[in-house]
């Protein structure tokens, strides 16, 4: 299994550790990713507030590369999913549209490689079944909740999951011997650059987030966006303050928790890259896996 | 009261529909208003109107408010109105296009959002990526708020999280042409 990767600008800053991660659990379920050479942004979420054509062509080059190749995508942010899945729809929709963007990125793209956000990847090209048969050390006693933010399987008609209540990810997690949690949030927004560009605004929709996530008991939340991430965790202390709340939830990127699942050293995975302590939680596993070990 | 010219204003109406139609592709008449799209909005708490006051406007032509309401800055782009809508009207295309109208005619209810997405962009255009710290301070040193969230950047810094430099792509200049072929089109960037 081969795609192109686009990993988009958050994943090598904010976001690393999920790049790190995704990187290291592709390879060790043998799916080859290659990264688009000198990808730029996908334009995320700035340019379709700005210009509606700037927003398809700077996705497009991308995939331009991608087709070249004869590959489809594989992208882990859900923001940059979201735009490339937007412009691939809209030019093989329409013909004029194709034309305009071809022009306007000076390349051919005629909408056949396809953005795969990368979640539909490994759950629904290479299984369920396939990645529980590679599991080592399971998330025993792991109760997880999956967050998979607003933009990842939305519009519904494009979407690989149903848009109100996803399963994937929560499947994922069964197939890694966690515990999946239901909750009503897993498709609530977190409100993406309001904490930076207007925190009154953020704060209060990442506070829901993080109390419903707590109240369902769940030791941590799942994520498969930077920008969620980056407001669940990073912000977490300070959305607290705000509101007298100590949540102490750690976060984790879904392709973490698989590669932990998958037997991989959890600081090749990039944890210590977190704001919320996740030490307990790996601790835990470790326990658990040290005495299936010696049983 | 304000005496209205029923006539004159239906036109006018008309036109302004025609336009919003035109550049977002949603037929904006098709809301029978039921009111689904704020039920399940996560910002209606801030906006000062409702996704469904905003529809009601655009369909009465009453443009000017709708521009210059803090909710179309406000909009999330979550789709989750759009996801819900009975008569699948694409909402938040709907407040894309307005946001996109309201910057091309210099009326900004949230100066710092739009401030925000402009430095990003112009982030892109010079380096083919966003450079977030870059965007951060930038917006920090423009939006009058230096040591906004500085708190984080030693932390960010030392966990490899940001990157001093920008990382700017080789191909550059394929970027460079995107911006400059959108511009050729008409795109106000």
């Amino acid at each position: 299994m081969k795609y192109a990767y686009y990993p988009g600008c958050s994943l090598s800053s904010t976001g690393v550790e999920y790049d790190i991660s995704t990187k290291k659990v592709a390879k060790s379920l043998g799916i080859e990713l290659w990264e688009i050479p000198e990808w730029n942004c996908c334009g995320a979420s700035s340019a379709h507030l700005t210009d509606h054509l700037l927003a398809l062509a700077l996705p497009a080059r991308n995939l331009a590369i991608a087709e070249e190749k004869g590959l489809d995508v594989a992208i882990p942010c859900a923001a940059c999913y979201a735009r490339c899945k937007a412009t691939e729809v809209e030019v093989r929709n329409s013909k004029e549209m194709q034309e305009t963007i071809s022009a306007v990125i000076e390349r051919q793209y005629t909408g056949k490689s396809q953005a795969r956000a990368l979640l539909d990847v490994f759950v629904n090209d290479l299984g369920l079944e396939s990645i529980n048969t590679l599991v080592n050390k399971p998330l025993k006693d792991l109760k997880v909740v999956s967050y998979y933010g607003c933009l990842l399987v939305r519009p519904p008609k494009l979407g690989f999951d149903d848009a109100e209540d996803p399963q994937s990810m929560d499947k994922l997690i069964e197939a890694l011997g966690g515990t999946p949690v239901d909750w009503a949030f897993k498709t609530e927004c977190c409100g993406a650059a309001h904490a930076t560009t207007k925190s009154e605004v953020g704060f209060p929709m990442i506070e829901k987030i993080l109390t419903a996530a707590k109240e369902t008991g769940a030791d941590c939340i799942a994520t498969a966006c930077p920008l969620c991430m980056s407001n669940l965790d990073m912000r977490q202390t300070q959305v607290g303050a705000k509101y007298g709340q100590n949540y102490s939830l750690p976060v984790f990127y879904f392709t973490e928790l698989m590669g932990i699942a998958l037997g991989i050293n959890p600081q090749e995975l990039g944890i210590s890259k977190h704001f919320v302590d996740v030490s307990g939680i790996v601790k835990k596993l470790n326990e658990a896996a040290g005495r299936r070990d010696t049983a | 009261m304000e005496r209205i010219e029923l006539t004159a204003a239906w036109a006018k109406g008309q036109e302004v529909l025609a336009e919003v139609t035109k550049e977002s592709g949603v037929r904006a008449s098709k809301c029978y208003q039921c009111g689904k799209c704020s039920a399940g909005c996560p910002v209606a708490f801030a906006m000062d109107k409702t996704p469904r006051e905003i529809m009601r406007l655009v369909q009465l032509g009453l443009m000017d408010e709708a521009l210059q309401s803090h909710t179309i800055w406000l909009c999330a782009s979550c789709d989750t109105c759009s996801t819900r809508c009975p008569r699948e009207v694409d909402i938040a295309r709907v407040m894309e296009t307005l946001r996109i109208i309201a910057k091309r005619k210099g009326s900004v209810a949230e100066k710092k959002m739009d401030l925000f997405h402009d430095l990003f962009l112009k982030s892109v255009e010079n380096n083919g990526r966003v450079h977030e710290l870059g965007l951060i301070l930038g917006f920090n040193i423009y939006g009058m708020q230096p040591l906004k969230d500085a708190h984080f950047g030693p932390s960010m810094l030392l966990k490899g999280k940001l990157s001093p430099l920008p990382h700017t792509i080789k191909d550059n200049g394929e970027v460079k042409k995107i911006f400059a072929n959108v511009r050729k089109r008409g795109g106000k960037l």
